[in-house]
């Protein structure tokens, strides 16, 4: 368990903060650009000195300004993975990764290079190394320092599509296999959407809200906060069929009666398996009825749960319940209103399956 | 190939350089790095206490010297004293003539070097449980090693060729205090010793060129280590 309560002055902006991180999984702090998500890590990690509050990692104080207590970032056992990998340009990769590496971490080396997919590369130079090969090993060298917890810096930032989709692949292993609990700084509500089960919601210097990863992709009041355009939810599902003829994947979500099913691009994963399924708030729409039925749409009932607040502009987003999860709808205010829509209601949501990228699918 | 008095003017240039180089290279990389990394008032007093032997006539420098470090300067007498040591009219005392003249140009290479390096691969060290010490023996000073060669080679040359300074608080002693430069001196102030003064003349620019090939080399070398090989 981390815990911060700090405040800084930098220039004109002022951090003054708490954040909270459990000492298990993944949890994501997302904010814009200037919101002073990297200024936390930093005073976290020990690469800045706040002007005054406390930070605690269980129970050691690694910052207690009433008590004059800092501890230098040397000592603090945390990794820290930044944006830029920062590796040291005069070792090679064997040598990055052993830097930090204790006597007693010398059994993981192996392991750690091979979750990683960095064996082949041990013997070269970092000026050598792809982007995304280069965020790897700036992984394992942090890992390899047994740390208590891995703080991450925009690390998928700058890599394109395949590169990203890779490396996220990478930290859900080592999140899942270490045990070693994160806190990963992102602007892109996808990433947090992949990887966190926590977030904790950071504007102008302070953290404003946080919860479960799912929660708050459902909390309509943050929706000016995370971008309507990107709006979107994370639903549970599992995998039920796949259809090798037509190239898609049948998923179920709990809660739907049988046979209630959505249809995404063929997985990776097995029958059985449990995916996250993140769900674009404009890709989904709703109708009173399944008729007319249309052949690419998939309906699922849901409930009416709350309808947003916005009183201007076209669009108005809505939460709808399916099966127990929330999930986002983005209509227009005409509809709202011509289909007199009101809490508590039966409906349809709609969902075409070429809405659903397979960067939208995580396989648990 | 070389007369004994060419090999005596060689050898002792070399020692005298050579003792001038070691004993600023510690010293310079700290002033260096005081400079490079830290605000203080006063920094750019000491910025131009250090630059003055660039722009001072060297001979300002060696009757400076003389001046304080003479046997009727407080300090001269105070070595001569307590540790019974004179520096002026020896070879240490021409390598200090050297050292003085050196010590801006090492101090600025190295000082270049330190303030390109990528402080951020400090601050990776750091998080990676490596306290202040360890990260600049392990990061800082491999990354400027280039740096640091190459401004002892410049160190190095600038020692060879010292006159003005040597001259004046060394003296121009055969054996003693007569390096490259002041035997040249002394063989051109010589009638009918032209054809000496012309080899000595070539000797020196071999000297230099060495000096400046084998420094490009050593750099050249280095900075590839950093860029990485070629798989």
């Amino acid at each position: 368990m981390l815990e911060a309560k700090v405040s800084q002055r930098l220039g004109d902006f002022t951090l003054d903060t708490s954040l909270a991180v459990p000492a298990e999984g993944v949890t994501a702090l997302f904010g814009r650009s200037g919101s002073g998500k990297s200024s936390l890590i930093r005073l976290i990690a020990g690469l800045g000195v706040p002007d005054s509050g406390s930070i605690r990692l269980g129970d050691t104080w690694l910052v207690d300004t009433q008590r004059r207590r800092w501890v230098p970032p040397h000592r603090r056992q945390l990794g820290v993975v930044f944006q830029e990998a920062r590796l040291f340009p005069h070792y090679s990769v064997r040598g990055n990764l052993r830097y930090g590496m204790p006597r007693a971490a010398r059994a993981d080396f192996d392991d750690l290079v091979e979750l990683l997919g960095i064996g082949h590369l041990l013997s070269r130079t970092p000026g050598l190394l792809s982007g995304g090969e280069a965020r790897r090993v700036a992984i394992g060298r942090a890992l390899l320092s047994r740390p208590r917890m891995l703080l991450m810096d925009e690390p998928l930032t700058g890599l394109d599509g395949v590169r990203k989709q890779e490396l996220l692949h990478y930290i859900r292993r080592l999140a899942r296999d270490t045990g070693v609990p994160i806190l990963f700084v992102s602007h892109d509500t996808r990433e947090i959407g992949a990887l966190a089960d926590r977030v904790a919601l950071i504007e102008e210097g302070r953290v404003m809200a946080s919860g479960p990863v799912d929660e708050m992709f459902a909390r309509l009041d943050l929706g000016p906060r995370t971008g309507h355009f990107e709006a979107s939810s994370l639903l549970e599902a599992r995998i039920v069929a796949h259809d090798e003829a037509l190239c898609l994947t049948r998923l179920a979500l709990p809660g739907m009666p049988e046979g209630e099913m959505l249809s995404v691009a063929r997985l990776e994963g097995r029958v059985g398996d449990a995916v996250r399924l993140r769900l674009r708030a404009r890709d989904v729409g709703v109708t009173s009825t399944r008729t007319p039925p249309m052949p690419d749409v998939d309906c699922l009932p849901a409930t009416l749960r709350e309808i947003g607040d916005e009183t201007h502009g076209p669009f108005v987003e809505v939460m709808l319940d399916v099966g127990g999860q929330a999930l986002r709808a983005r209509l227009t205010r005409e509809a709202v209103s011509q289909m007199g829509l009101h809490t508590g209601q039966a409906l349809q949501a709609r969902l075409r399956s070429v809405t659903i990228s397979r960067h939208d699918v995580i396989v648990m | 190939m070389l007369t004994p008095l060419e090999w005596e003017a060689l050898s002792l240039s070399l020692r005298v350089s050579g003792v001038a180089v070691a004993a600023i290279l510690l010293p310079g990389l700290g002033m260096a790095y005081v400079l490079a990394r830290f605000d203080f008032p006063g920094k750019t007093l000491l910025d131009g206490i250090v630059h003055l032997p660039l722009v001072l006539p060297p001979v300002v420098v060696g009757y400076l010297l003389l001046v304080s470090l003479g046997r009727q300067g407080t300090l001269g007498q105070w070595l001569h004293e307590t540790l019974g040591v004179s520096l002026p009219f020896t070879w240490q005392g021409a390598a200090l003539a050297g050292a003085v003249m050196a010590f801006p140009l090492l101090v600025r290479a190295v000082r270049l070097s330190l303030e390109s390096v990528d402080r951020k691969l400090e601050e990776a060290a750091r998080t990676l449980g490596a306290s202040r010490w360890k990260t600049f023996l392990t990061v800082t000073l491999p990354l400027i090693l280039p740096g640091i060669l190459t401004g002892g080679v410049l160190a190095f040359a600038r020692s060879l060729s010292e006159f003005g300074a040597t001259i004046t608080f060394a003296s121009n002693i055969p054996g003693e205090t007569r390096t490259l430069p002041l035997a040249l001196y002394s063989l051109v102030q010589t009638p009918g010793k032209e054809a000496a003064a012309a080899r000595l003349c070539v000797i020196s620019v071999i000297v230099a060129l060495i000096a400046l090939v084998a420094s490009e080399w050593l750099a050249r070398r280095a900075r590839r280590r950093l860029e990485g090989r070629h798989a």
